[in-house]
């Protein structure tokens, strides 16, 4: 089957001027990513998966332009006692990171390990990505699998005694930069991965994690404010028996963000939690959260907590699904979206979605947008709390069901200030 | 304390007239109640005098102190001293019990110049004043009214005037939906805030609160005015004979 022209000319455009790396066990991983390319095409305007946001700024071929931010703003997660990890413009700065042991895991990088003849990478690079590509393709992260240049290969084997935290710095105006992440997680194992900063003017980035029967993971990112930044991200993740993946992801600013995250539960009793809090500005502003979880195994918990804020003409949109397999009885599926609208200008596009063939689940999704509630508002006014600051407290209450998604009452106090300079900066 | 001057109020939607021309001065030191049938406009007056939007003040006046009210934001006129009992009192989930009564506190300091209470001064003070209102450390530390029971809401309403200490207290049928002990605990709150420099506009349909509560002065109000003023007793008539013969001797 063969493309359609126009997607033909689109995918040339964006790989002409990519390398695709050679050698070692990752060859024939690229190659193999890199024919389904071939055959997917780059997302298009037309597909009905893109159809809230549009892709062609991730797909053309040049990075359109991303000021960095210049900000005294404290740095995300300063003084959190963690192994950093920091790539300037996707570029390891070997100076800037901390050294890369630590007991109860081993830390590697992909452009380190991807022309070894033998790894165990292999079984997990491009793995979960080829499965989170059915039912619904997702080229942008295949296009990471043939041509990213670096990432983090993490390998859980205990319980390390601090998160480990990517940093990611942006330098150059112009930089496009595609990084892909593995992490597996022994069972019995647990750490914490920790993520913020813009990497890049154009940013796409894969994590691919495996979680072992009884593992958990605990992923924590902050994305980068810069204005004009964009980021496709992709986060795939298989959970076996008793295991846990817990991932939060604050977004502020950025011109155009779409966070995929694809989870299968796959051992009996696991857990997933996904949850999302984005505060955006302008008409520029456009936040799309696309999530799949599926249900195959029995007795699993998953939940979905998405809540945007949004301002001045900034769009928000929530694609998400819980598919729940014949066998995944005794399933556990919450989800939900909502957005508070800080004028009439602003927009929230959701399509929440369930499919469930077993009969003994629980499911419930809900998605709901609306503006800050004037008897709310009246009440804490007639208290004494000025305008500004009531609307601030309802705004911060509105986000709370998601902020509780993260039980680090450091991380969490940390998200909190970043989000109180939005609101008062933003005023 | 309070002056209200032939206050016209119509609703800002509609073409519709509530108030038809209040006057009614409250003392400092004094107790004020107001009884009246349903609809007469007793919330509204209660709304328009702490700012509520969706009303248009056609005609008079309000001032607390000499100050004029309707010219001031609502949380102006919580600093100036001015306090409403909500009838219904609002949930704000997400926004803690604690949180929401320190903001406004400091807020309302800030707004008059005063210097911020301290996290311990504040613990230590609403731990005993919910402690006189019978309020468990777990309700405080719950989302603004969220899960409360009728009662319970009244109560937390009085926590607040408790912890404000505003100047000017006008309370929205605070005793309906209490049982005998609430309406005793609600009304000893009341009472411990009796002061020199304070007054109170209590807003009822029962006599038996106002046995707790002893006012000094007590308006009929029908119809968008106050209609009849006079002592304690003319509670205990509007008890006793209900609304009617009041009503038809106005007429
Ligand atoms: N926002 C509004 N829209 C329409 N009508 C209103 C509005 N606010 C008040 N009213 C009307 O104004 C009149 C007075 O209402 P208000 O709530 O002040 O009465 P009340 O004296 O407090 O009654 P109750 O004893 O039942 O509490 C009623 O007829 C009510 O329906
Ligand atoms: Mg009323």
């Amino acid at each position: 089957m063969g493309l359609p022209q126009e997607k033909l000319s689109a995918l040339e455009a964006r790989i002409a001027g990519l390398g695709l790396p050679q050698g070692g066990w990752s060859e024939a991983a690229r190659a193999d990513a890199l024919s389904r390319l071939n055959a997917a095409g780059l997302p298009g305007r037309r597909d009905e998966y893109w159809k809230y946001t549009r892709p062609d700024t991730l797909v053309q071929p040049e990075a359109p332009e991303a000021a960095v931010l210049v900000t005294d703003e404290a740095p995300m997660f300063d003084g959190v006692d963690r192994l950093k990890i920091v790539f300037v413009d996707g570029v390891f700065d070997a100076d800037a990171s901390d050294d890369l042991t630590l007991d109860g895991v081993r830390i590697e990088r992909l452009a380190e390990i991807a022309d070894r003849d033998i790894h165990w990478g292999r079984e997990l690079y491009g793995v979960l990505e080829t499965r989170g590509q059915d039912p619904v393709a997702r080229p942008l992260a295949t296009l990471n699998t043939a041509f990213t240049t670096d990432g983090v290969v993490i390998h859980v084997t205990g319980t390390p005694s601090k998160p480990i935290s990517l940093i990611y710095r942006h330098e150059d105006d112009r930089s496009d930069v595609m990084l892909h992440h593995l992490i597996k997680v022994d069972s019995g194992a647990e750490a914490t991965i920790l993520e913020n900063g813009p990497a890049a003017a154009r940013f796409n980035k894969v994590m691919e994690i495996d979680i072992a029967d009884g593992g958990a993971l605990h992923h924590v990112r902050s994305q980068g404010r810069d204005h004009d930044r964009r980021d496709a991200t992709f986060t795939f993740a298989r959970l076996g028996k008793e295991s846990e993946f817990r991932s939060f992801t604050m977004t502020v600013n950025g011109v155009l963000t779409r966070n995929e995250t694809v989870i299968e539960l796959l051992g009996d009793d696991a857990l997933a939690h996904v949850a999302g809090v984005c505060v955006g500005d302008g008409d520029n502003f456009h936040h799309d959260d696309t999530v799949f979880i599926t249900h195959d195994a029995v007795n699993c918990e998953s939940r979905q907590v998405f809540k945007k804020v949004l301002r001045n003409g900034a769009t928000g949109v929530f694609q998400g699904k819980i598919l729940v397999k014949p066998d995944a009885q005794k399933t556990d599926g919450y989800q939900i979206s909502q957005s508070l609208l800080l004028d009439d200008d602003s927009q929230f596009l959701a399509k929440p979605e369930l499919e469930i063939y077993a009969d003994d689940v629980a499911c419930s999704h809900g998605s709901t947008s609306g503006a800050i509630d004037e008897d709310q508002l009246f009440y804490l006014r007639a208290r004494g709390v000025p305008m500004d600051q009531a609307t601030d407290l309802l705004t911060l209450a509105f986000l709370a069901e998601a902020m509780e998604e993260l039980a680090d009452e450091t991380l969490a106090d940390h998200m909190l200030e970043r989000l109180e300079g939005w609101l008062s900066r933003r005023r | 304390m309070l002056k209200i001057e032939n206050l016209h109020v119509k609703l800002e939607e509609e073409d519709k007239q509530i108030l038809k021309g209040v006057n009614l001065e409250v003392e400092a030191g004094k107790v004020h109640a107001i009884m009246g049938p349903n609809g007469s406009g007793k919330s509204t007056l209660s709304y328009v005098l702490s700012g509520r939007d969706g009303y248009e003040v056609t005609e008079g006046g309000a001032t607390l102190e000499g100050e004029d009210l309707l010219e001031l934001e609502p949380e102006e006129r919580a600093a100036a001293g001015l306090f409403l009992a909500f009838q219904y009192p609002v949930e704000i989930p997400g926004v803690g019990n604690m949180t929401f009564l320190r903001t406004a506190l400091n807020a309302q300091r800030k707004a008059r110049g005063e210097e911020e209470m301290s996290a311990a001064d504040f613990l230590k003070l609403i731990r005993a004043k919910a402690k006189d209102l019978k309020i468990d450390a777990d309700m405080l530390k719950r989302p603004v009214n969220v899960g409360f029971s009728g009662g319970e809401k009244k109560r937390n309403e009085i926590l607040q005037m408790a912890m404000l200490e505003p100047k000017m207290c006008v309370l929205d049928e605070t005793d309906s939906g209490l049982d005998v002990d609430a309406m005793k605990l609600v009304s000893d709150g009341v009472n411990a805030l009796r002061a020199e420099g304070r007054g109170f506009l209590v807003i009822t349909h029962y006599q038996r609160l106002l046995d707790h509560i002893k006012p000094d002065v007590v308006h009929i109000m029908a119809d968008g005015k106050i209609v009849k003023t006079g002592g304690p007793e003319l509670a205990l008539e509007v008890e006793n004979n209900g609304y009617a013969d009041i009503l038809a001797e106005v007429a």
